[in-house]
């Protein structure tokens, strides 16, 4: 593999990579992270960009959008998430968010908590039906559903005939 | 006329280490998580940047799918590193080795060239391997 830069460059590139999964919520100081690598604030964000596909403080405010959106997802308020991962405007974040995901934080939000209620209350419309069968699933009378499906299912066959 | 695979199985010994695995030192997002009553959960991840392909985590469990010595025989093979399962992309092999290793992903091949491009193997938490390429540019 002799077109990559040297191993050491890789892992304190790597290393800087972690340090901002790790602490995303905080006040980085990018400036720091590249001394702390040990090499030119120059070096460092050309490196990172070509392992990464972006620049630290570019990575880094995809780290915090994604983390935002599983405090999202689990309920949690729109001011909580914004301060929780390290922005300190609701206004930028939900524009940013928005730019980024084509939804507002509560767009977002209440997609993923009609998933997860859907999930919850008729798994079996979201787990292929071989698998099902194959575990035992459809026979199982506690799930409400498959009643429904059933009935549906006979309907149709009515229908068919 | 088939037009994608949207969802494929990797069987599993514990489903708690297996998400704990594939989200936290994987990065893969978890898709569908539902409770199927007791000690039954129904698990899909996909890689980030492909959320139409669920994985399915699939517990070797005794029941519908094995019986009792099917399901010791399944758990033994997928612990001695019987089954790979597929091939994995990344961008950077290196930098991908080196981040999985900080997070204690055991590797069994380092990155090596190959024809077409560079390969690494590594095994998920139950024994399953699979191989993480990085594509030449041609």
């Amino acid at each position: 593999m002799e077109e990559y830069p040297r191993q050491y460059l890789y892992l304190r590139t790597v290393r800087a990579k972690l340090f901002i999964d790790a602490n995303f919520a905080t006040d980085i100081d990018l400036d720091k992270i590249a001394d702390e690598a040990c090499f030119s604030k120059f070096h460092f964000v050309r490196l990172f960009k070509a392992i990464y596909g972006a620049t630290p403080h570019q990575y880094l405010t995809h780290v915090r959008v994604e983390r935002a959106k599983e405090y999202l997802a689990d309920g949690q308020t729109v001011a909580y998430a914004c301060f929780k991962v390290g922005f300190d405007s609701i206004s930028s974040f939900t524009g940013l968010f928005k730019r980024r995901t084509g939804l507002t934080p509560r767009q977002f939000q209440l997609q993923r908590l009609n998933f997860k209620e859907s999930v919850a209350a008729k798994p079996l419309h979201h787990i292929p039906g071989c698998f099902a069968e194959k575990k035992g699933w459809k026979k199982n009378s506690n799930f409400r559903e498959v009643q429904s499906i059933d009935v549906v299912s006979e309907a149709e066959n009515n229908e068919s005939l | 006329m088939i037009t994608r695979m949207n969802h494929v199985s990797i069987f599993v010994l514990d489903q708690t280490s297996t998400h704990d695995f594939y989200v936290n030192k994987l990065g893969f997002k978890v898709n569908t998580d539902a409770e199927m009553g007791p000690g039954k959960r129904w698990l899909t991840v996909n890689p980030p940047d492909q959320p139409d392909l669920e994985i399915t985590l699939m517990l070797i469990d005794d029941g519908m799918m094995f019986n009792k010595d099917s399901a010791a025989k399944m758990r033994d093979l997928v612990k001695s590193g019987t089954f790979g399962f597929g091939v994995f992309q990344c961008d950077d092999l290196r930098a991908t080795y080196e981040e999985m290793k900080a997070k204690g992903v055991e590797f069994t091949k380092p990155p090596t060239e190959e024809f077409y491009g560079y390969e690494a193997l590594f095994k998920d938490d139950s024994g399953n391997w699979f191989s993480l390429g990085q594509k030449k540019a041609h």
